[in-house]
């Protein structure tokens, strides 16, 4: 028996964005019908391209958006609609997010001492001589060393990758347990990206820290994670273990974005054919598969209703008709087989 | 430090005698009253014709100001502080704004990263199609358009488009129209920096699929510049690696991705995780690209470089005060290091 089964559990989470003016209103359905676990020690990376919608989750998860339905539930609590106050702090002291810009999400005019000491005062987790030990410290586990040094300085004095640093050791000071990080790198320059993903590596293995690593970046994925859920027009559309969705994926969105990463290991390269569709599958939708108008594979049905995510594989899910069909829709085709 | 030797050998093993662009020893600098920053040191390049040359840094390397400089394009502070730019045997460097006019968009043209947003939001596409081909030559707005049309189509857009205005394209469609611009005078050179950035990697795929489809047609050169590596070991014929104002080494891709000989290189290309096969840990590169307006001495390379240390007293000596000079190890391959030319 695991002593802890899961962490964080999403459980259908929904959020609608109302768009437009008065005459001509419509919603997007930024997030639709998301479930998914993030277990201590793994880190479960969500990919997508932008306006997937991947963004949205990770702030749902951290409460910057109320859902529309759904439920975000820690420690056997429904956390998206917690109202107390202390139980909100608790939440927050929890499940801490790292953002895309490391410039932005510091400020200027204080030290990189000031950034971490202040978490630590508000949830009261280090008192008197203990917070300048607990600053060093941190700074240490984030690999910005001599800490004394670092501490002092202003965040324009240090390099991009030194300032992530400083946001995700400001993120572990309050003793997190899940830690989300919205393309924690993409902003990065490149020699130092896996730097990063490295640091995530090791909280995890050392920490068992569970982390949602929010990417459009395949590649990154696959090293630093070990689930993925890939999404597409609200839909998480194909979800498993990281290495067995990029061998074999099973929904053709997940094909078309594995094909069209630049790979340089890559032997001499396959033209791909691509179909344009609406861009915007999640604006006002009709029942069927928002992929439907891009699929190269697309029958009959994928048009009229919606698929559901359907476990084809041991821990590999998709929203196929045809690759992962559920069971009704294969019984039906075994009587009635479509062309 | 710029005039370190006359003839560098990066010269031209591009195809024919002379080269379509030979970048010569070129320096650029930002001056501003409190400092100037060398952007681009001695830079020495060549882009044979129709052919893909890709470049590749971080950013702040000086690739873009590299590519301004080749476009004439350089604003204050920028300011082109020595070197040649040679443009099919003529240089370019001195000419009269009218001259550099006429070289622009007809020999070489460029799209930018954010060229999606240079577009006029109130003007209709084909409107702007045809201003853009006014300013150059004699043509009926009749013709203008139908040429319009016909570019779009090259670039996989409905030529109905030309009634719509910016903000009903998506991203990756102004992207193209651009690409379609910037094609539209039939210029030698096209050069593209990070056009592809901003978009996502299902249309960066099919714009990547259609300038190389257009430039086996067309038959330009282009000069593609980006800090996605593995996305120019695909796309090139040949990678030049820039480094902290300097090539640091130049390649086909092929023999470059195979066989990385400066150590930035291989760290760089050690950056990208593979998407497919064996997976290990990786290490990317130590600490972070140098400020420009205090280069380190020596090989700028020097303090991050895992082979300098300073167990090896020759060496390091060399490393930490000497520059090293890009040298030919093979009539395709060069490379600025001493640890290669120890070797050799």
């Amino acid at each position: 028996m695991p002593k802890r089964a899961s962490v964080l559990e999403v459980r259908g989470l929904s959020k609608r964005f109302a768009a437009g003016g008065a005459i001509r209103r419509s919603r997007v359905h930024a997030v639709e019908d998301v479930s998914f676990t993030l277990e201590p020690g793994r880190i479960t990376a969500l990919a997508g391209e932008s306006g997937s919608g991947k963004s949205t989750v990770a702030r749902l998860l951290v409460r910057l958006y109320e859902p529309t339905s759904g439920s975000v539930v820690f420690d056997g609590r429904d956390i998206a609609r917690e109202r107390r106050r202390r139980a909100i702090l608790a939440y927050r002291s929890q499940v801490q997010m790292i953002f895309q810009d490391p410039f932005g999400s510091l400020n200027p005019v204080k030290t990189i001492r000031h950034h971490i000491e202040r978490p630590l005062r508000i949830h009261k987790l280090a008192h008197g001589d203990q917070v300048e030990a607990r600053v060093l410290e941190l700074l240490e586990r984030v690999g910005l060393v001599p800490p004394e040094q670092i501490a002092d300085k202003y965040p324009h004095e240090v390099s991009g990758g030194q300032r992530q640093r400083v946001a995700i050791a400001r993120a572990l000071a309050v003793e997190p347990s899940v830690v989300i990080a919205d393309e924690p790198i993409s902003m990065l320059d490149v020699s130092i990206r896996i730097g990063i993903l490295n640091l995530m590596r090791d909280l995890k293995e050392q920490q068992g820290l569970s982390f949602l690593y929010v990417t459009h970046d395949l590649a990154s994925a696959r090293y630093v994670a070990d689930d993925l859920l890939v999404m597409y027009a609200g839909h998480i559309v194909e979800q498993g273990p990281v290495d067995q969705v990029l061998t074999e994926p099973l929904h053709p969105y997940t094909e078309l974005l594995l094909a069209s990463v630049p790979d340089a290991h890559a032997a001499e390269r396959e033209r791909i054919e691509i179909h344009r569709g609406g861009q915007t599958a999640a604006v006002d939708p009709k029942p069927g598969c928002r992929f439907s108008d891009r699929c190269p594979i697309a029958i009959d049905v994928c048009r009229s209703v919606t698929p559901p995510l359907v476990t084809a594989r041991p821990g590999h899910a998709a929203r196929c008709h045809v690759t992962a069909p559920s069971s009704e829709l294969r019984e039906e085709r075994d009587v009635q087989p479509v062309r | 430090m710029t005039t370190m030797v006359p003839s560098p050998a990066s010269a031209s093993r591009a195809g024919d005698a002379h080269p379509l662009v030979s970048v010569e020893q070129l320096v650029v600098e930002y001056v501003t009253p409190a400092r100037t920053v060398r952007a681009v040191d001695g830079v020495s390049l060549t882009v044979g014709r129709g052919e893909i040359v890709g470049l590749a840094g971080e950013s702040g390397c000086g690739k873009s100001t590299l590519a301004n400089a080749v476009m004439q394009v350089l604003h204050a502070p920028a300011k082109l502080a020595g070197g040649r730019v040679v443009f099919d045997g003529e240089d370019m460097v001195g000419k009269s704004t009218e001259e550099l006019r006429k070289f622009r968009w007809r020999n070489v043209s460029m799209v930018f990263q954010s060229a999606m947003n240079a577009l006029n939001p109130v003007m209709r596409v084909g409107e702007q199609f045809v201003d853009m081909m006014h300013a150059h030559e004699r043509i009926s707005k009749r013709h203008a358009l139908a040429r319009a049309g016909d570019l779009l189509e090259l670039v996989g857009i409905d030529r109905g488009r030309l009634r719509s205005y910016p903000h009903q394209l998506s991203g990756g469609m102004r992207q193209r129209v651009i690409i379609a611009m910037a094609l539209a005078l039939e210029p030698e050179l096209v050069i593209m920096d990070e056009p592809t950035t901003a978009l996502d990697v299902v249309v960066q795929r099919e714009i990547l699929q259609q300038v190389r489809d257009l430039q086996a047609e067309l038959g330009f050169a282009v000069l593609f510049i980006t800090h996605d590596l593995s996305l120019l070991l695909e796309l090139a014929h040949r990678v030049a690696i820039m480094y902290a104002g300097e090539i640091v080494e130049s390649a086909p891709a092929a023999e470059l991705n195979r066989q990385p000989r400066h150590p930035y290189t291989a760290g760089l290309i050690e950056s990208f995780p593979p998407l497919r096969g064996p997976l290990e840990r990786l290490s990317g590169i130590g600490g972070a690209p140098p400020d420009l307006s205090a280069p380190p001495s020596g090989c700028r390379f020097h303090p991050r470089c895992p082979h300098c240390r300073p167990e090896d007293a020759v060496l390091y000596r060399r490393q930490t005060t000497e520059r090293p000079i890009l040298r030919e190890i093979s009539p395709s391959h060069q490379v600025a290091c001493h640890l290669v030319e120890g070797a050799a």
